[in-house]
């Protein structure tokens, strides 16, 4: 009787060691379709022409997203404009006081802010840059990335700063550098490698965001860097043309999503190499 | 001891008092004291670290203004109401609120038993070598535009459903509500599926977290009266039970919000049914649908209201989740130190 027992607890032990194994792989499969598909499509789908023409106009076949490129990365960098400075100023503040009741609620802000849907923040976009200019504009799309940018950077940079050893900081001190001197020239430089990973984890992801331009920089068909007026997303654009009843239009969309999947994935991998080893010094 | 504790605790009041008598600090004393560097500086920052304070209520505000035409007209019936139709101006939100919280609801259903086997895996079976390589992936998961799974969604997910998996479903488990209908494709069901991957990573990742921050004493403990590595792995289980919770209403929190992917596969159709194979809508599907189109002021607000109830919504979550998260992680980094 207790040697059955025993095996019986045997035997749940390797159950469960063989559900969570195929839970795993379970969970691979998706990401590996997804990638497959993407590489597969978007291979087929890319040629010079995507990145240098402009959009042709329905019924024709070829042309590129010359145009939702460079909106794209204008629209990241007004993102960043707003984002990258209040993300690291923000930051140094958390780690400069880490105990404090204000910095408590900003941290607990960021962290929420960082749970609230991109649509949402379209939408506040919207309200705040769209109604007054009365147009929508490159600078709303780059207002609502911008506010989606800050919850990372704002914690990656305070955990960054927070990895740099304390020895860091009482040298500088002990020197007699006044503090604010100690934290620009000496903690952040020692914590730039991470700081600016973490920006380009957050660009990575604005990146990727539809649902905050979808009525905000809107999307244009022609050529336009005019901060005022709509502008061409890569994200837009394949959100449209994945829609559309056009093969032509379908595969530009999965030669977009290829070049957006690249680049994240590229951005994340760097992301994780720099950190570990920060986190291992 | 106690008396002790008690002055501690005062003296602590205190220096939390400091900073909130005037909030940038350029009292007189410290304009002497403090070098004139730091004291730019640290208000500098403080400003900055204000900004983001400032932006989450600026947000709550401008919506609720901008919303307050459709809630005055519509009220609770708002929430209540199933009619939605901007011909005669009248919004109920009801199917919306119906397709978010059951989307969600069952994306986390298939996602929690998975997402706990993958942390399980990651934080008590996995050697070190192959720990990061799986963490990696399971992460790379998340960072994967939405837009991408919406495309995948489409051209592979959705005629895969179609022809394949729900004509299967219907024929051999039709008589169940959930089951009926024509197999469109386009529907609840591939909303659930997209989303309940989408979530995956951040259920796992966390739960992961609070796994391992369970102090190994815990572990040598059980191990030590005999027990097996499952009977020890349900000591831990039920030592980060709170955290595993806030994982899942961080993962509820992404679903309710996610836009893109799922505005993609579910069809856009507001009806409220059972069945799974019925095209619907959620929240965040309805506004990147319809906000372009919105002409009358009233259905812009009402739109915007639909924007303040998922913002409420995201953040009540998201606040009970990181409390308890911290919370449990503060408890066990405490116990190791």
């Amino acid at each position: 009787m207790n040697n059955f027992y025993f095996k019986w607890r045997k035997l749940k032990n390797t159950l469960v060691f063989s559900l969570s194994i195929f839970g795993v792989i379970l969970v691979l499969v998706p990401l590996f379709f997804i990638l497959y598909y993407t590489l597969k499509q978007g291979i087929g789908a890319i040629n010079w022409d995507f990145f240098t023409q402009m959009p042709k106009p329905v019924g024709e076949t070829g042309g590129g997203m010359a145009n939702a490129i460079v909106g794209t990365g204008i629209l990241i960098g007004l993102g960043s404009l707003m984002g990258i400075p209040i993300g690291i100023f923000a930051g140094i503040y958390l780690a400069d006081k880490p105990k404090g009741a204000f910095a408590f609620v900003v941290r607990f802000l960021t962290d929420v802010m960082n749970g609230i849907p991109s649509i949402v923040v379209g939408v506040v976009a919207y309200i705040l840059i769209v109604i007054p200019m009365k147009r929508f504009s490159a600078l709303a799309g780059g207002f609502a990335l911008g506010i989606l940018m800050i919850p990372l950077i704002t914690r990656t940079t305070e955990e960054m700063i927070r990895l740099v050893p304390n020895s860091f900081r009482e040298a500088g001190l002990g020197l007699g550098i006044p503090r604010w001197k100690t934290t620009l020239s000496i903690i952040l430089p020692a914590a730039f490698k991470g700081i600016f990973t973490g920006i380009l984890l957050s660009v990575a992801r604005a990146a990727g965001e539809t649902a905050p331009l979808l009525f905000t920089a809107l999307g244009n068909r022609f050529w336009s860097v005019q901060l005022d007026q709509p502008i061409a997303s890569m994200t837009v654009f394949i959100y449209d043309y994945a829609k559309a009843p056009f093969n032509d239009w379908n595969q530009q969309a999965w030669a977009a999503s290829f070049v957006l999947i690249v680049l994240v994935l590229i951005l994340n991998i760097i992301f994780r190499v720099v950190t570990r080893k920060s986190y291992t010094a | 001891m106690p008396d002790i504790q008690k002055s501690e605790q005062n003296r602590n009041e205190q220096q939390d008092k400091k900073p909130a008598a005037s909030f940038f600090n350029f009292s007189i004393k410290n304009i002497f004291n403090k070098n004139p560097g730091d004291l730019i500086f640290e208000n500098i920052t403080r400003f900055f670290a204000f900004v983001v304070f400032v932006l989450v209520f600026l947000m709550a505000y401008e919506m609720i203004k901008a919303s307050m035409p459709s809630i005055k007209q519509f009220g609770l019936k708002f929430i209540t109401g199933t009619e939605w139709d901007p011909v005669t101006d009248i919004y109920g939100a009801l199917p919306y609120i119906y397709g978010t919280i059951v989307s969600s609801f069952l994306a986390l259903l298939v996602s929690i038993p998975l997402s706990l086997s993958v942390a399980i895996f990651l934080s008590e079976f996995a050697p070190k070598w192959l720990e990061r390589p799986v963490s990696l992936l399971v992460e790379m998961l998340a960072a994967i535009p939405s837009i991408v799974y919406g495309l995948f969604g489409i051209f592979v997910m959705v005629p895969f459903l179609r022809t394949t998996v729900e004509p299967f479903l219907s024929k051999k488990l039709g008589f169940l509500p959930f089951f009926k209908g024509a197999p469109y494709g386009f529907g609840m069901l591939a909303a659930v599926i997209i989303l309940s991957v989408m979530i995956l990573p951040i259920i796992t990742s966390i739960s992961r977290d609070v796994m391992k921050s369970i102090p190994d004493s815990q572990r040598e403990a059980s191990y030590a009266l005999g027990a097996t590595k499952w009977e020890t792995i349900k000591v831990v289980l039920s030592g980060s039970k709170s955290g595993i919770l806030g994982a899942i209403l961080l993962g509820f929190g992404r679903a309710v919000g996610e836009t893109m992917a799922v505005t993609m596969v579910i069809g856009n159709r507001s009806d409220i049914s059972l069945s799974l194979f019925n095209p619907s809508n959620t929240m965040a599907s309805v506004i990147a649908n319809e906000f372009t189109e919105a002409i009358s002021n009233l259905y812009i607000s009402s739109l915007i209201e639909i924007a303040l109830i998922l913002f409420i919504l995201t953040v009540i979550l998201n606040a009970i989740a990181r409390l308890i998260v911290w919370g449990v992680t503060k408890k066990y980094s405490g116990a190791l130190n």
